[in-house]
């Protein structure tokens, strides 16, 4: 803890790096144009809130958020069933093991950008009648689902082999069933160790909704895109940026206190 | 041999192999039914794999174990209904760290037995109640001592009503001044006509509570009888010498 000495010193020092960072930047050369391309008043404002020709960044982030919930949730449950699968012991199950395997190399390995192409454009390429008036941002949330379902499995999964052999046979030798020790015993003691790390790749699923504008949906970035190339101005890009760091800095700062927690928890066990 | 009483336990030339490592070298016990059988032997002559064969944690490589009249170790077993019958005990207590007490206890008896919860908790509480564990039922296990875990252990055991129970060096992991009151919950087990098999290095108390001690040395029994023969009388060189450093060590 800082005492009042120390945080009189933080305060003076933080002044002052961030007063000659300031400085630096205000006499460079170029400082004006980028003040008026980046950081115009006028245009943080108007691309905050739309005009007649351009979306509103703050109304397309509406979209992102969707995308994210939408996402996040069925992530949390399919990367949980991929993970208990690949767990699963014994020679029978041996095809469901190497599925899981294969699934989460291959999604693990190919860019999340090529995967938007092949759904997005693929899919709907196919011709089939169903999914005709199924909309593009639905192909984007498939997209991303597929891709963090693969990093979100091998979080469970490191999760899963955390848990102490001792606990499956304490639950086993009470006659538990290889399933129910799982779901009472393991399942509940990996999914707490694991939130950090979780949250933190869905910090990354929440920047990576801006990618489904690939396939033509109207979120944040294209959003800001639009606006950027019908006024030559960069501000929108700036007002984008600010939304997703606001939407992600709750979460960073959540994990951190888990993870805080988490490390108090363990020193109070050490020291009985 | 011949079979054992009632609810016995019968091993036969049990074999039991770790990689290279060949635990258990063809081993032999009969323990009848309320019969209290102490395994006794130095780290690794294959005591706690023996038990753990017992409860079928591990397959056997060859031979055979008897429980109640019904062969455990034959195929096609289903493993979940024998263990229900067949409480163990280990010497880290084993604990489920993220529940209460309480919920330690219950859990086997729900969802393994299909009781439902009231009745599993009232069957929590009296075993609670009767080792004098009543106050801690709503404790998270890392806010009990040693000795606590260890009597809660063996209370979630006993809550499947199991009719033998093997407990595996459970004072092997305590300070010296908890040792007692958990080896007191195993003398009243005893006292009631518990069938037990108990690996242990406390000699003094194997002396006090077994029918029948078995020395064990590299896998096999290597001398068995009465107590007060083993610790007094042994005719095997390998059981004098084991006791003999067992007494140097201050231990008997």
């Amino acid at each position: 803890m800082l005492g009042n000495r120390g945080v009189l010193v933080s305060t003076a020092s933080t002044i002052v790096v961030l007063g000659l960072i300031a400085l630096a930047i205000a006499m460079s050369p170029g400082a004006d144009i980028v003040r008026e391309r980046f950081f115009s008043w006028e245009h943080l404002k108007q691309s905050f809130l739309g005009t007649e020709t351009s979306p509103s960044v703050v109304s397309a982030f509406l979209l992102n958020i969707r995308i994210f919930m939408t996402a996040e949730v069925i992530i949390l449950v399919l990367a949980l069933v991929i993970a208990v699968v690949r767990s699963i012991p014994g020679p029978v199950f041996f095809p469901l093991r190497a599925m899981a395997v294969a699934y989460t190399d291959l999604f693990r390995g190919i860019p999340l950008i090529l995967v938007l192409y092949m759904i997005g454009f693929g899919v709907p390429g196919l011709g089939l009648k169903y999914f005709s008036s199924v909309a593009d941002v639905t192909y984007g949330i498939v997209a991303l689902v597929l891709v963090y379902s693969a990093y979100v499995a091998e979080v469970y999964r490191a999760g899963i082999d955390s848990v102490h052999e001792s606990q499956v046979a304490a639950a086993r030798s009470l006659g538990l069933s290889r399933w129910k020790s799982m779901r009472f015993v393991v399942l509940p003691q990996a999914i707490r160790r694991v939130i950090p790390p979780l949250l933190n790749d869905f910090i990354g699923l929440q920047k990576d909704t801006a990618l489904v504008s690939v396939l033509g949906s109207i979120e944040a970035a294209r959003a800001a895109q639009i606006y950027g190339a019908e006024n030559f101005n960069y501000a929108s890009y700036v007002v984008a940026a600010a939304l997703f760091v606001l939407m992600t800095i709750p979460l960073a700062r959540f994990t951190d206190h888990l993870i805080a927690r988490d490390r108090r928890r363990r020193e109070a066990g050490f020291a009985r | 041999m011949t079979a054992p009483s009632g609810g016995g336990i019968l091993v036969e030339g049990v074999h039991k192999s770790f990689g290279d490592n060949h635990v258990l070298r063809g081993i032999d016990v009969k323990v009848d039914e309320h019969e209290v059988v102490c395994l006794i032997g130095a780290s690794g002559s294959g005591k706690s794999t023996l038990l753990r064969c017992i409860n079928l944690l591990e397959p056997v490589d060859s031979g055979r174990i008897v429980v109640g009249g019904e062969e455990i170790t034959a195929r096609r077993v289903d493993v979940d209904r024998v263990r229900r019958g067949i409480g163990i005990v280990f010497q880290a207590f084993n604990l489920f760290p993220h529940m209460t007490v309480l919920r330690n206890i219950t859990l086997a008896p729900r969802e393994a037995l299909g009781i439902d919860k009231k009745a599993a908790e009232e069957r929590a509480a009296s075993l609670l109640e009767r080792f004098g564990l009543s106050d801690k039922r709503d404790e998270y296990p890392d806010r009990l001592s040693g000795g606590q875990q260890q009597r809660v252990a063996i209370v979630r055991a006993l809550a499947m009503r199991p009719s033998i129970m093997l407990l595996d060096e459970v004072t092997g992991a305590l300070d010296p001044e908890l040792v007692a009151e958990v080896l007191q919950v195993i003398r009243e087990l005893a006292h009631e006509g518990m069938t037990m098999v108990i690996a242990t290095h406390e000699m003094g108390f194997a002396r006090d509570i077994a029918s029948l001690v078995c020395f064990l040395d590299r896998g096999v029994v290597a001398e068995a009888g009465p107590p007060e023969r083993i610790f007094t009388d042994p005719q095997e060189p390998r059981t004098r010498q084991f006791l003999q450093r067992i007494i140097a060590a201050g231990r008997l």
